[in-house]
């Protein structure tokens, strides 16, 4: 026990002190964050800024606009200009002081669809051509709904929109259901397992093969057994992984904290517009409420749970794999392929389970160990029998517990063995030959 | 005291008697010489000593009993053949690490370790890595790392490959020091001229079997030709006789082989009595290198693979 901490503390530091770590652990995340941080900073100034107005200029031919238009947009200002034709104006909305001038032709009413001209001397943004349709087609409406004897008012209330919620009926009460939040989470889970299950995976097979090729195994196999050698190094690594995410964890409270104090503003116009606009108050507090919906403690479990077990899992047979290849690169990829396959397997199942979590595929995914920790994960946030979770669970440390088996004594002849690489028959001869 | 015994070891791989049917004893604090041509089993041989393997057949005694690799493995220093160290550790964090393997605490290694650089004058190498060194300095840091924690016994395995005169000697010296210390040390090597000068016993095995064991001294006696070297100035109608056979023959020197009815002392009376002026007269014993090659190549030096049921 004593020899085996050795091992786990040689190959946790090495690695945690290595400039690589610190980069891909603290670099990583902060350049994701501040990439946003400068694209939400980019974006807030173009919508927020005032001084940014743009004016337009209207011919209104058809009469769509009674004397004034109403601006949805507060960075599009309307005004209606009369008494000019389109071919004169063309040349004096620039002398007026307008960045743009719309013509509205005389037949927009009648006709089914029409194209109207815009123009501006700079190419017009898409958000505000966008508003600028909006107010015409609106008004369009309006007109022909007048003309057809129905008031505006009353067909406004006839077409009020419907939402569509969930509610989930248990034996302790009803709750609303989150299929969204629920479907981003899993997803989120599901990629950030199968990550670390592949890095952190060929991590170990990687320092095996150093190991072996290095011919340091020679000398430490006389020092310790080879199994307490793999697993050193196994849970060594697996600690590295387990610290990357407590790292990113903690990083993510800190931006969160940190974000208001440097960008005051952006939380000020945050809160300005959802006070201004009932709908964003009620998304945002929609994803808090679905959030805590979500067992956040049971998701972190069994995050974890399942990050240890298929790494564990996935890591003994990376290890098997690495002590029997020497240097040749290509000789490995031939081994890993046929590992990477359920890795691959279980991700695409992932992607199917996140949308129909109790289809036949997705409980099967979510059972088989093989795939279980990905697959798994993207159900775990809708609400699944408990007993599945169990089974899968048992399932998995049943196989982690075969395959470090196996591992252990393919390993223990490989990480000696030099020359040819052994073939699939023989790895076998030495799994299954008693000691 | 035989601080090792091997009973009757076998190893088998699948395509090859690895080890078949050893036997030997090594004497406490004896400087022992495990010979052989390459892919004679020598180091399957040594695998099964430092516990790396378990031997298929038989039974080894460390230092009277029966070996039990979990515990006695701390007691063994290894060198393998094929030098290994992690090459982008630190060279002091890896000894210290490796020593800690050995079973030694923290304090107690680094103890050693300072000794054992300070004889050898690494001590500057503490922050290097060990890709830093040349391969001279790294066997040096192996010989090192393998002593480090006063193993009894100290297996070496071509220990001087690689390292120029000076630190061979000085390495030849510590080997000798740790046997007088009671260490007993297994030395396997090609090299037959180091053998003879630094080995009591010696065993030579071939194609997985033990075809030698003995004392160098009783070994040389054992394959002795009766060959003897006359330095005088003989002619050579003086050498038509029956007494002797002439092996080489140069103006000042002969070298002649006596059949096992005459004695050296009719040799010597023939000569003197045709009054040859004789300047020196010695046995001429053959060299393990002769023995080795003799041996070896009667027992067809290259093995084959075989299948084994």
């Amino acid at each position: 026990m004593h020899k085996i901490a050795l091992i786990i503390k040689r190959e946790y530091f090495i690695r945690v002190k290595k400039k690589s770590f610190l980069l891909t652990t603290i670099g990583v995340p902060l350049f994701i964050i501040g990439f946003y941080a400068i694209i939400i900073a980019i974006s807030m100034d173009s919508f927020g800024g005032g001084d940014d107005k743009n004016k337009i200029a209207v011919i209104d031919e058809a009469q769509l606009f009674i004397g004034k238009i109403e601006s949805s947009n507060p960075n599009i200002v309307y005004s209606i200009i009369k008494n000019e034709t389109e071919s004169n104006y063309i040349k004096k909305y620039k002398k007026a002081g307008f960045d743009a001038f719309l013509f509205i032709p005389n037949d927009s009413i009648t006709k089914t669809k029409s194209k109207y001209n815009l123009h501006s001397n700079t190419s017009m943004n898409l958000p505000l051509m966008s508003s600028i349709e909006e107010t015409i087609n609106e008004a369009i409406k309006k007109k022909t709904l007048i003309a057809n004897g129905i008031n505006p008012e009353a067909f406004q209330k006839m077409i009020h929109p419907v939402e569509l919620e969930n509610t989930v009926d248990t034996e302790t009460g009803q709750k609303k259901s989150f299929a969204d939040i629920a479907y981003g989470v899993s997803f989120a889970c599901g990629i950030l397992i199968y990550m670390m299950m592949l890095i952190y995976g060929t991590q170990v097979m990687r320092g095996v093969t150093e190991e072996k090729t290095n011919r340091i195994a020679e000398v430490m196999v006389s020092s310790v057994k080879p199994f307490q050698m793999m697993m050193g190094k196994i849970i060594g690594i697996g600690a590295v992984g387990l610290t990357q995410f407590a790292v990113w964890i903690f990083l993510m409270f800190l931006m969160q904290m940190a974000i208001p104090l440097v960008f005051p503003d952006m939380m000020h116009q945050i809160n300005n517009a959802s006070t201004a606009n009932s709908e964003n108050i009620s998304m945002a507090s929609n994803i808090m409420q679905g959030l805590s919906s979500l067992h956040l403690g049971k998701i972190l479990f069994s995050f974890l749970f399942y990050f240890l077990g298929g790494y564990l899992t996935y890591a003994s047979i990376f290890a098997a794999i690495g002590s029997v290849v020497s240097e040749d690169q290509q000789e490995a990829q031939q081994l890993v392929f046929p590992v990477m396959m359920p890795i691959i397997l279980g991700f695409v199942i992932m992607t199917k389970a996140v949308n129909e979590p109790n289809s036949s595929l997705a409980v099967f995914g979510s059972i088989f160990p093989l795939t279980s920790p990905i697959v798994m994960m993207g159900r775990i946030a809708y609400d699944i029998p408990n007993w599945q979770i169990a089974v899968s669970m048992l399932c998995l440390v049943c196989s982690f517990l075969f395959f470090t088996w196996i591992a252990g004594k393919i390993y223990r002849t490989g990480i000696l063995l030099y020359g040819k690489k052994p073939s699939w028959k023989e790895m076998i001869k030495w799994a299954v030959k008693k000691s | 005291m035989d601080f090792l015994s091997l009973h009757h070891l076998k190893k088998y791989f699948a395509d090859q008697k690895a080890v078949d049917d050893i036997s030997f004893n090594i004497k406490s604090g004896s400087i022992f010489g495990l010979l052989g041509p390459n892919g004679a089993g020598k180091t399957t041989l040594i695998r099964m000593i430092t516990g790396i393997f378990y031997p298929d057949h038989g039974h080894i005694d460390f230092n009277g009993q029966p070996f039990n690799p979990m515990i006695d493995s701390t007691k063994i220093g290894y060198m393998p053949e094929e030098r290994g160290l992690y090459k982008k550790m630190k060279i002091g964090e890896q000894a210290l690490y490796l020593a800690q393997l050995k079973g030694m605490s923290k304090s107690d290694a680094m103890a050693s370790i300072k000794k054992w650089f300070v004889k050898f004058e690494m001590e500057s190498w503490w922050n290097k890595k060990v890709e830093d060194l040349s391969k001279g300095m790294s066997q040096k840091l192996q010989f090192v790392i393998t002593v480090l924690h006063n193993p009894q016994l100290i297996i070496l395995d071509e220990p001087f490959s690689g390292l120029d005169p000076v630190n061979a000697n000085l390495i030849k010296e510590e080997i000798f020091t740790l046997a007088k210390n009671g260490a007993t040390i297994i030395f396997s090597t090609h090299r037959m001229e180091q053998v003879e000068e630094i080995c009591d016993h010696i065993v030579l095995v071939n194609k997985g079997k033990k075809i030698l064991d003995g004392t160098v001294h009783q070994v040389k006696q054992d394959f002795k030709e009766n060959i003897y070297k006359l330095g005088a100035n003989v002619i050579a109608e003086q050498l038509m006789t029956g007494l002797f056979e002439v092996v080489k023959y140069e103006p000042n020197q002969l070298l002649l082989k006596l059949p096992e009815y005459t004695t050296t002392n009719e040799v010597l009376n023939y000569f003197i009595n045709h009054n040859v002026q004789i300047k020196s007269f010695n046995e001429v014993l053959p060299s393990l290198n002769d023995i080795f090659i003799k041996i070896v190549e009667d027992t067809t030096a290259t093995r084959k693979f075989e299948s084994i049921q």
